[in-house]
């Protein structure tokens, strides 16, 4: 159980550089292919990929409180 | 309101640049315009916001006003809301409390039937003495009218609301003075009658007399008359008959008169009398009832009498009347022939006997004197006649009338008769049927009190009855309870003797028990010897632990102790009270659970903040920049209870880490069982080994304690 912190810090750390990358990527793609080489997409981008990575950590390490909840139709 | 602002700002600024058409370093003059509005719109942004937070306030007392939760809501949260509440709309409205509705009490009616009924009975009795009474005296007549008389006061005292029981020898001195009082009334009211009768019957005699008397003379008078009248007498006979006439006449005027007073004296009398007979009737004494009723029937009698002898006296006058009334005239013809003869033959005298000398001139003129006399006469006879004629339909008118005058006096007086008479009759038979009802009410009254001796017998008979079922009671419970008491003291009896044979008996056991315990007591100490090993070498396999590892699996020490006890059913117990974990795995020493403390403490630390509802990265960013500000004490001694704020993370671990460094392993272990949120979670591991560990180790102490207890128990001293 001490580790698991340990864990999820390594998943999420990893798993944010990938999405920034991509993002990154993805927004020097954009800015090439269609915005005229603009800095905005690039900048887009990397908000986006850090985002998702940032929403995914917080996924991660709010997991164990997160209810599930089931909605019983009344028959 | 600050997009207006801005506005304005913004205009400010495209003013400043259109005003000034520079273009440069428009932000610069804009920011000292905008700098210099921005004292106004400052004012504007603090006005602004007074209005809003005033609205803000002003619509949360009114809502308040209306919805009292929200008002309790807003005084909960914020605090001094409940003083402006209390200052803007008054103090709250407390529930509303139903109030019972008040019982109506029963309205009591009381019944005025018991005090009529214990009136009733007392007179009842006054009215039976009474009644006993009177038969005893003389005449029957004042008893019942006694019993009527206690009978109208008995109704009466009823009708009274109050009605006390007078004393009986009250009681019958009122009855005697009352009766003596209705005596003397009546014995004065008899006299007083007949005084009055006596008197009335004697002048009214007096007047019948007189009034006879007058008859007799009036009849007399007219006999004489009559006589005087047709007898044609020689004069001096005449003139004597005219003399005895005229007294006849005198005595008859007299006796008329006489009669006429005598009448009037009687009707005075009579008058009397009815004053007397009312005025006793007034007193309404039964008694005197009938005599008052003969002595009206006296009245009326003489009434007739005189009225009757009085009609006679007047048809006797009106005979008389007519009688004199003819010889009058009668009289008057002779004396009018006398007149007319003297006149024609004044020479002639009254005596016819000189008619001898006559000549005949005289005879002629005598004749045709007689003649035209004759046809005068004849004529006034006619005349007469018709005249009569005339005068007897006047007189018959005349008659008529004092016919019908006559009559209507003698109906009337007939009919007040027969009135009378019937008056009389009337009053007879309702004496006659007051006689009958007291005859009945008597035997009534002697039946109530038959009645009432009957039911007074039934009534002792009854009491009679209780009295004694309640003493024969008595003496039943009396001797029961003397039974009782005899059973109680033989069993008493009876129950030492037991209890000196069962002492007796169980010494006897005692020593025999004792006797069998020590050769158990040896079986035991040998068993409690090999216990006590099987435990020393599970304890041992407990010191095998290395500093990360856990022991090695207990299993085969358990085994040998279930081996060794097997008929112990506590070590049984305890020896399947082990966890199977250590049974399987083996549990970590107490050193390598304090050196993993402190990697757990830092973790703890460092996510004190995370829980169920702060679990953002932001919140984790913020853990960790306390857990780096934060100092507390490495080592802090727990207090003896936690209160609310010893539940701090920190706080809890330092705590946990003194007790840990003092060897107190389960205070530690329930202070970490205080952490929440993801420290908890994050001791959850440490918890659970440092639980399994405490459970091993209790188990095996017990086990220890349980052996050497044993031990100790089954060694005999020397």
């Amino acid at each position: 159980m001490a580790e698991e912190q340990g864990r999820k810090w390594d998943r999420c750390l990893a798993d944010s550089a990938v999405k920034l990358a991509t993002g990154l990527g993805v927004g020097i793609v954009f800015s090439v292919l269609f915005f005229k080489r603009r800095t905005w997409p690039v900048v887009f981008g990397l908000g986006v990929g850090l985002g998702m990575g940032y929403s995914n950590c917080q996924q991660d390490f709010r997991s164990p409180y997160l209810l599930h909840g089931h909605m019983v139709k009344e028959q | 309101m600050l997009r207006v602002c801005l506005k304005g700002a913004n205009s400010a600024a495209r003013k400043c640049l259109c005003g000034n058409g520079v273009p440069l370093h428009p932000l610069q003059q804009c920011r000292s315009y905008t700098s210099g509005g921005s004292g106004s719109s400052a004012g504007k942004i603090v006005a602004a916001s007074v209005l809003t937070m005033g609205g803000g306030v002003g619509g949360t007392i009114l809502y308040a006003n209306w919805d009292p939760k929200f008002r309790a809501n807003v005084e909960k949260s914020i605090p001094y809301s409940d003083q402006v509440f209390g200052l803007a709309l008054g103090p709250a409205a407390p529930p509303p409390v139903i109030n019972k509705p008040r019982k109506v009490e029963p309205v009591q009616i009381s019944s005025m039937s018991e005090v009529w009924k214990d009136s009733k009975q007392p007179k009842a009795k006054e009215v039976q003495r009474k009644a006993e009474q009177p038969d005893a005296e003389g005449p029957p007549a004042p008893a019942p009218q006694e019993t009527l008389e206690a009978a109208a006061k008995c109704t009466e005292c009823e009708h009274e609301p109050a009605v006390k029981e007078r004393p009986e020898g009250e009681v019958a001195a009122r009855l005697a003075e009352q009766d003596k009082a209705e005596q003397d009334l009546l014995t004065s009211l008899s006299s007083n009658l007949e005084d009055a009768l006596g008197s009335t019957a004697k002048v009214t005699l007096q007047a019948i007399g007189a009034q006879e008397a007058a008859l007799q003379a009036i009849a007399q008078h007219t006999r004489q008359l009559r006589e005087a009248m047709e007898a044609e007498a020689p004069p001096d006979k005449k003139s004597t008959q005219w003399r005895v006439l005229e007294d006849a006449l005198s005595e008859r005027s007299r006796s008329v008169d006489e009669a006429g007073a005598a009448v009037l004296k009687a009707k005075a009398e009579l008058d009397k009398l009815r004053g007397v007979i009312d005025g006793a009737k007034h007193l309404k004494i039964a008694a005197a009832r009938p005599s008052i009723l003969a002595a009206e029937e006296n009245l009326h009698s003489m009434v007739v009498d005189l009225d009757s002898v009085v009609t006679r006296v007047q048809t006797a006058q009106s005979e008389a009347k007519i009688v004199s009334q003819y010889s009058e005239l009668v009289n008057e013809a002779k004396a009018q022939f006398q007149k007319e003869l003297n006149s024609i033959t004044p020479e002639i005298q009254a005596n016819w006997k000189g008619l001898r000398k006559l000549t005949q001139d005289d005879l002629n003129s005598l004749i045709a004197h007689a003649h035209r006399r004759i046809d005068q006469l004849n004529r006034e006879l006619a005349e007469q006649r018709v005249r009569e004629q005339i005068h007897i339909d006047s007189a018959l008118e005349q008659q008529k009338l004092e016919d019908k005058k006559a009559l209507e006096v003698a109906i009337s007086t007939a009919l007040e008769h027969n009135r009378e008479q019937m008056r009389l009759e009337q009053e007879k038979k309702v004496e006659e049927t007051r006689e009958v009802m007291e005859a009945e009410m008597r035997t009534q009254l002697r039946r109530q009190a038959a009645a009432h001796t009957d039911h007074l017998r039934d009534v002792l008979k009854v009491q009679e009855q209780e009295l004694r079922s309640e003493a024969e009671e008595i003496l039943n419970s009396s001797l029961m309870e003397k039974e009782t008491e005899y059973r109680r003291l033989t069993q008493d009896q009876l129950d030492s003797f037991t209890l000196d044979m069962n002492a007796a008996y169980a010494r006897l056991k005692g020593m025999e028990e004792a006797i069998d315990s020590h050769v158990i007591a040896e079986e035991e100490a040998r068993k409690a010897h090999q216990l006590w090993l099987s435990v020393e070498a599970l304890n041992y396999t407990l010191k095998t632990a290395a500093l990360n590892d856990p022991t090695e699996p207990l299993e085969g020490a358990v085994q040998a102790i279930k081996e060794s006890c097997a008929e112990d059913e506590f070590a049984q117990a305890l020896a399947t009270a082990l966890p199977s974990e250590s049974l399987s795995r083996g549990v970590y020493s107490e050193a390598s659970l304090r050196a993993r403390f402190y990697t757990i403490r830092q973790l703890a630390r460092r996510v004190a903040l995370i829980d169920e509802t702060r679990n953002s990265l932001y919140q984790y960013f913020l853990s960790y920049l306390q857990a780096m500000l934060l100092f507390e004490k490495a080592q802090e001694a727990p207090p003896a209870k936690l209160s609310a704020e010893d539940l701090d993370t920190f706080k809890l671990l330092s705590y946990a880490a003194y007790s840990l460094e003092h060897g107190d392993l389960e205070l530690a272990a329930k202070l970490v069982n205080q952490l929440k949120g993801e420290s908890r979670r994050v001791a959850q591991d440490w918890l659970k080994e440092a639980r399994l560990t405490l459970e091993t180790k209790q188990v095996v102490s017990l086990l220890s304690a349980y052996a050497n207890a044993v031990g100790l128990g089954t060694t005999m001293a020397p």
